[in-house]
């Protein structure tokens, strides 16, 4: 995947990422025209598919409110990589399947509009604009599963089944 | 080497004999949460699952309290989804409004938690039950889901920070003045991924009102939970509301911690966390001149019974200040009534502070108390992010009942001190 960043400071929590006022909303496109909007009104004009979103440390903190990372995906980032994530949303980006990279140096030295291509594989994160290579630590496999399944509901219909 | 109490309770729910720190496990689960917020969206996810039915009608519950009582069609619509569901699945503990209270207030009161239980919750604050000694974490719509459907969810097992607590709190000072303190200290990701578990002779002071305040807050350092020894205090709440069994857990003398942190409960003053973070704190001699429009007392945080006696205290016979709006949120129903039995509601009324019904409202900036452009409140909530209350341009300053009782009487944010001179 590659795409062009926004980038983040620390601590951005899930009122920011979307407000509460909207979360009576059901549809999920209505949703995410609010994605950023207390902090970054130009996200959702500027924001294209495929797009990655940079932060610093505890990022999604606060609120258990899934629609967090639902709004991201909705919007068309393809992944977030960040110093540190709160947990409740680490583990809500994972099962929704939403990419998520934790890589400190990264998070440190990307900038705003950058071009960055990641390899989710790999843990390969190149930055195109500042010709800078780095790696991110790789999940371990039970939460890969669930990514390459999009999510734990598709990973869990299959051993429903089974 | 041992195990934390948070390692025990999870091993025990993995059916394993021991675990260590980052491992990954399945552990059992005695209840799964949800509210009017996160569970439409957990309902969605559990039809895409393909099962028939929940899988313990008894161990799930659902608490509309967020947007209730309704604030909207939209809202309306949401909870309508909801009470279907909970009808269609026969979940025994869905709480209609009349009957609800704030969820994290109102689980431990029907007893539907109890020492040693595993809890998982759509909403960041289910960690409040460790103060009775079980795990319970916050998690989102999506393992809510599978939850209901397998009775199980999946975990990083926590290494923990260690909180040795010791000596007695001053006056004034309560449960939400220690977490503030320890945030203030730790950060608002002190104890990412981590336990937070308390010890030390000083909990056996602190009321079991004092322990959910500061469980409930272990989020706001970004722990996965807050945990206390189960002692006297603990089983006398549990007899008193629980009818089910439960099981004590104790950490291993010899457990590692990544962290040992001690606090001495006497050297604590009243605290205020400035905006927009709950790491901002000061103490209650280093605040300045705040003016204030509103102030909340209530919530998840700061609702329950000895918080609202609290402020009851300090307002008794005074009056709030002309240019604040009071508002004061009872947790849930049975609290309303005992508030009301002790006088504590006339206390407010003929103070001239307005009281509500059980909701969430103001916190999170849904309904009953959202703040325009430039206002500030201080509230006995638990978040003071950027537009929490209301407009993204508003102030949130959190404090303890005692502070924002002061603080209702003068009109800036103010020690209970100053005003019961």
């Amino acid at each position: 995947m590659k795409g062009h960043v926004f980038k983040y400071q620390d601590n951005v929590d899930t009122d920011v990422i979307i407000p509460a006022r909207y979360l009576n909303i059901a549809d999920e496109k209505e949703l995410a025209a609010h994605c950023m909007e207390d902090i970054d009104k130009d996200f959702v004009k500027q924001v294209k598919n495929g797009d990655i979103l940079v932060a610093g440390k505890n990022f999604g903190c606060g609120s258990s409110r899934e629609h967090a990372p639902l709004v991201i995906k909705v919007s068309g980032i393809s992944c977030i990589i960040a110093e540190t994530f709160a947990r409740i949303f680490y583990r809500n980006a994972i099962n929704i399947g939403l990419p998520i990279l934790e890589c400190p140096e990264a998070a440190a030295e990307i900038r705003q509009g950058d071009e960055v291509e990641v390899d989710l594989e790999s843990g390969s994160i190149r930055n195109l604009t500042q010709g800078k290579t780095y790696r991110a630590a790789s999940f371990p496999a039970f939460m890969q599963e669930i990514m390459k399944a999009d999510g734990l509901i598709n990973y869990v219909k299959g051993q429903v089944k089974a | 080497m041992g195990m934390t109490m948070t390692q025990k309770i999870l091993a025990a729910h993995a059916g394993l004999e021991r675990v260590e720190a980052g491992q990954l496990i399945k552990a059992k689960l005695d209840l799964v949460l949800g509210n009017d917020v996160t569970t439409p969206v957990a309902v969605h996810e559990f039809e895409k699952i393909g099962v028939c039915c929940v899988f313990d009608k008894k161990k799930v519950a659902i608490v509309p309290d967020h947007f209730t009582p309704n604030k909207d069609i939209k809202s309306a619509e949401q909870n309508k989804l909801i009470r279907d569901f909970a009808r269609k699945m026969e979940i025994e503990n869905y709480f209609e409004i009349g009957q609800m209270g704030i969820e994290h207030a109102l689980i431990p009161e029907k007893g539907l938690v109890v020492p040693g239980d595993v809890v998982i919750g759509a909403d960041s604050h289910t960690c409040t039950y460790g103060a009775l000694g079980a795990f319970s974490t916050g998690i989102g719509s999506t393992d809510m889901a599978v939850g209901m459907a397998t009775g199980e969810a999946w975990f990083k097992v926590p290494e923990a920070v260690k909180i040795v607590l010791k000596g007695k709190m001053g006056p004034w000072v309560s449960g939400k003045d220690v977490i503030l303190h320890l945030i203030g200290m730790i950060g608002v990701d002190g104890a990412l991924y981590q336990s937070m578990e308390y010890c030390g002779e000083g909990v056996k002071a602190l009321s079991i009102d004092d322990r959910f305040t500061i469980a409930n807050m272990a989020i706001e350092a970004g722990a996965k939970n807050g945990i206390f020894p189960v002692d006297e205090k603990t089983v006398d709440y549990v007899k008193a509301h629980a009818v089910k069994p439960y099981a004590v857990y104790e950490a291993d003398k010899d457990t590692e911690y990544s962290r040992v942190i001690e606090i001495d409960l006497a050297g604590i003053r009243p605290t205020v966390a400035f905006p927009h973070l709950p790491e901002n704190t000061r103490s209650i001699d280093a605040v300045g001149d705040v003016p204030i429009d509103q102030v909340v007392i209530g919530s998840c945080t700061n609702g329950r019974l000895e918080d609202l006696r609290v402020a009851a205290h300090v307002l008794k016979g005074r009056k709030v200040h002309p240019r604040v709006r009071t508002i004061v949120f009872p947790a849930t129903q049975k609290i309303y009534l005992e508030a009301m039995r002790e006088g504590l509601l006339e206390i407010f009324v003929e103070a001239g502070a307005a009281v509500s019904t059980p909701t969430c409202g103001p916190c999170l900036g849904g309904h009953m108390g959202i703040l325009a452009k430039g206002e500030r409140a201080v509230a006995t909530t638990n978040r003071n992010f950027v537009g929490r209350m209301g407009h993204p341009e508003s102030e949130v300053y959190l404090a303890s009942p005692a502070v924002a009782a002061a603080s209702a009487i003068t009109g800036r944010i103010s020690s209970p001190e100053e005003v019961m001179k």
